[in-house]
């Protein structure tokens, strides 16, 4: 029965007819399991796709489009706002894209919601219809990872760091209750369990383009995941590199300037930042990154030595970077915490 | 101090029950991360909530505003929910037997209980709490004559990428029980200083098994801290899962010519951890750093 779900899936694709967005109750019962379909449950999604056959078009143009822009070729990105989650902005704050191989297409990362997830899904399908075999998950954070269920439907390996399990169990409910407050139960979408984690090193093919998985020391947070593509020369750093959006450190400093470094001696021409413009020449983007994780880690550093206490230096350290980027005041308070916490036990 | 736990415990028992909040005993077993209703912003709501609390755990004893007696400061905004650092100060006027740190949304939401001995300077207390959502929080000071007092403050959790869940990775485990101490003022035989304690230990409220990822690990938290000064109580603290990973307390006493000052911490898994510091640090570098240690293997 699971073969009569994938027909009716293959249907839908071939009439450009997006299924989990036209037929959410179908669609929800194969999300809810992983079982294979009853033959009550297969009529009713059959009966399902005739009926909305008919409003498919107008269905297809609800999940609009993302604007996306090919940054080297068959590598598209969505750049993302540079604000916080919104109802507006349905999360759809992270740079996130596709990558396009001979036979397969490979998603990184998937969105920030269930509708930004569907949204990436549908301009995938006006590209290609190479069948998606990858959903590359960066890190535990929602604006990149919470469009997974958008793709469950196409059955990918859901591609992760080895501790990005751990991570989503820890944190994702926290995150899900949050989303759906700012953005509404049926819009916030959810945590998918990795199903090819990454200890180390892998490498995924597309047909004629090889993908270098890489999975971090703890640096942005505990389970970063990044992508080089070697064909064209470019990095998928995800949040391991900011550009112009102030970075946020939820892993450890001393570890992320330490992954930051590697990744500088990696050999691409150019890298796609998981926040801030598409692209970036490599290594040259990552200056101002280093620079202001080399000042937060000296600031707090003369902060401690100092005795002062946390609540003193969230107001202090790293105040010169103030007008070098976006949404400021936003973290930084929040990074220096994270910062002191790893500092204060040192010496 | 057994007893004392088993009340804390029976109380929060209690108010679990009363507010059919998604909270569970900490000490029966793994627990989840219940983020108590987040939404819960107004007004009335939090009134109502608070009513519930206050009748959980002081029973319904009168409790008086606070003001000139104990103030509570917070962030408005949690610039990170794991780690909210919130500051109780006492005044002069009453003196204070203990005090009471309840956050109102949190699954468990006693947070702390200082009772001050002989050798405290009870006038400001400093520590670090989680916050799970939108909360109102109070401290409440209980007068030696047996009257509470109270402070409120409403915070709100924020930035993008916190949540107040900890961790039980090797990383956390391998330094647990580690602890520094140092004074904030510089050291004067016989006057009030401030010292600053931190303790590590990942202070974790467990998961129940996530059936999406298949992960379940047990709690492990810190029941209580003792910090005694020549023998004599500085401070009893029972604690609980909303203070930090790795606390950090920062309260006051009085120091001699010369003494020792000695921590005992004792956690969930029944695990025993001690330090004593000599005051003053005889190795000193700066006037900050007036503590050294000396516990075993430290």
């Amino acid at each position: 029965m699971r073969r009569c779900w994938n027909t009716i899936a293959r249907l839908a694709h071939a009439v450009n007819l997006d299924l989990t967005h036209a037929c959410p109750r179908v669609y929800s019962m194969y999300v809810a399991t992983t079982r294979l379909l009853t033959r009550r449950e297969a009529l009713l999604a059959a009966t399902c796709f005739i009926g909305v056959r008919a409003g498919a078009q107008k269905r297809v143009e609800e999940a609009r489009a993302l604007v996306t822009e090919e940054v080297a070729t068959g590598i598209h990105i969505r750049r993302g706002v540079d604000e916080d989650v919104t109802a507006h902005n349905e999360d759809g704050i992270a740079n996130i894209g596709f990558i396009v191989g001979r036979d397969a297409v490979a998603v990184m990362d998937p969105g920030g919601s269930l509708i930004d997830g569907h949204r990436l899904r549908a301009t995938i399908r006006r590209i290609t219809q190479l069948p998606i075999k990858y959903v590359v998950m960066s890190h535990v954070h929602p604006d990149h990872v919470f469009g997974a269920p958008a793709f469950q439907i196409d059955n990918p390996q859901f591609v992760g760091h080895a501790r990005l399990p751990r991570a989503l169990a820890l944190r994702g409910d926290f995150y899900r209750k949050r989303l759906e407050n700012a953005l509404g139960k049926e819009h916030a979408g959810g945590v998918v369990a990795p199903t090819l984690p990454v200890q180390d090193h892998a490498e995924i093919d597309l047909g004629g383009r090889v993908l270098a998985l890489t999975a971090h020391g703890i640096a942005h947070t505990d389970c970063d995941l990044s992508v080089l593509d070697r064909n064209t020369g470019t990095l998928l750093a995800a949040d391991l590199l900011f550009v112009k959006r102030v970075p946020s450190l939820d892993g450890s400093l001393r570890g992320w300037l330490k992954e930051l470094a590697a990744l500088e001696s990696v050999s691409a021409r150019r890298a796609v930042p998981g926040h801030g413009p598409t692209g970036v020449d490599w290594p040259s983007g990552a200056k101002d990154l280093e620079r202001y994780l080399g000042t937060l880690l000296r600031e707090t550093k003369e902060a401690i030595r100092k005795g002062m206490d946390l609540e003193a230096a969230v107001g202090t350290v790293a105040q010169s970077e103030r007008s070098r980027w976006a949404l400021f005041d936003d973290y930084n308070g929040h990074n220096v915490t994270q910062a002191f916490k790893e500092l204060e036990w040192e010496q | 101090m057994g007893t004392v736990k088993q009340s804390l415990l029976a109380t929060f028992l209690t108010v679990a029950t009363l507010l059919g909040a998604a909270a569970a005993p900490v000490a029966a077993g793994p627990v989840a991360a219940a983020p108590a209703a987040a939404d819960d912003n107004d007004a009335a709501t939090r009134a109502s909530r608070w009513q519930a609390l206050q009748k959980a755990l002081f029973g319904g004893r009168s409790m008086h505003d606070g003001a000139g007696i104990v103030k509570l400061d917070a962030p408005p905004r949690a610039l990170d929910a794991a780690l909210v650092p919130i500051t109780v100060d006492l005044s002069t006027v009453k003196p204070i037997k203990g005090v009471y740190v309840v956050i109102d949304n949190n699954p468990s939401p006693l947070a702390a209980h200082f009772i001050f001995g002989p050798k405290a300077d009870p006038h400001s207390l400093k520590m670090r709490v989680r916050v799970d959502a939108y909360t109102d929080m109070h401290a409440i000071a209980e007068s030696q004559d047996g009257q509470l007092f109270v402070a409120t403050r409403f915070v709100k959790a924020s930035g993008g990428c916190s949540a107040p869940a900890g961790s039980d990775d090797a990383a956390a485990l391998a330094d647990i029980g580690r602890m520094k101490l140092h004074l904030i003022g510089d050291f004067v035989a016989g006057k009030p200083d401030q010292a600053v304690l931190m303790v590590r230990h990942p202070n974790f409220n467990g998961m129940q098994m996530n059936q999406i990822t298949r992960f379940y690990t047990p709690p492990r938290f810190i029941r209580t801290i003792d910090a005694t000064y020549e023998g004599g109580s500085i401070f009893h603290l029972d604690s609980d899962i909303s203070m930090s990973t790795d606390p950090v307390i920062t309260f006051g006493f009085v120091p001699k010519a010369k003494g020792q000052l000695k921590v005992v911490v004792k956690d969930s898994k029944d695990a025993t951890f001690d330090h004593s510091f000599d005051i003053p640090g005889s190795g000193a570098a700066s006037g900050n750093a007036a503590a050294a240690s000396r516990a075993p293997g430290a």
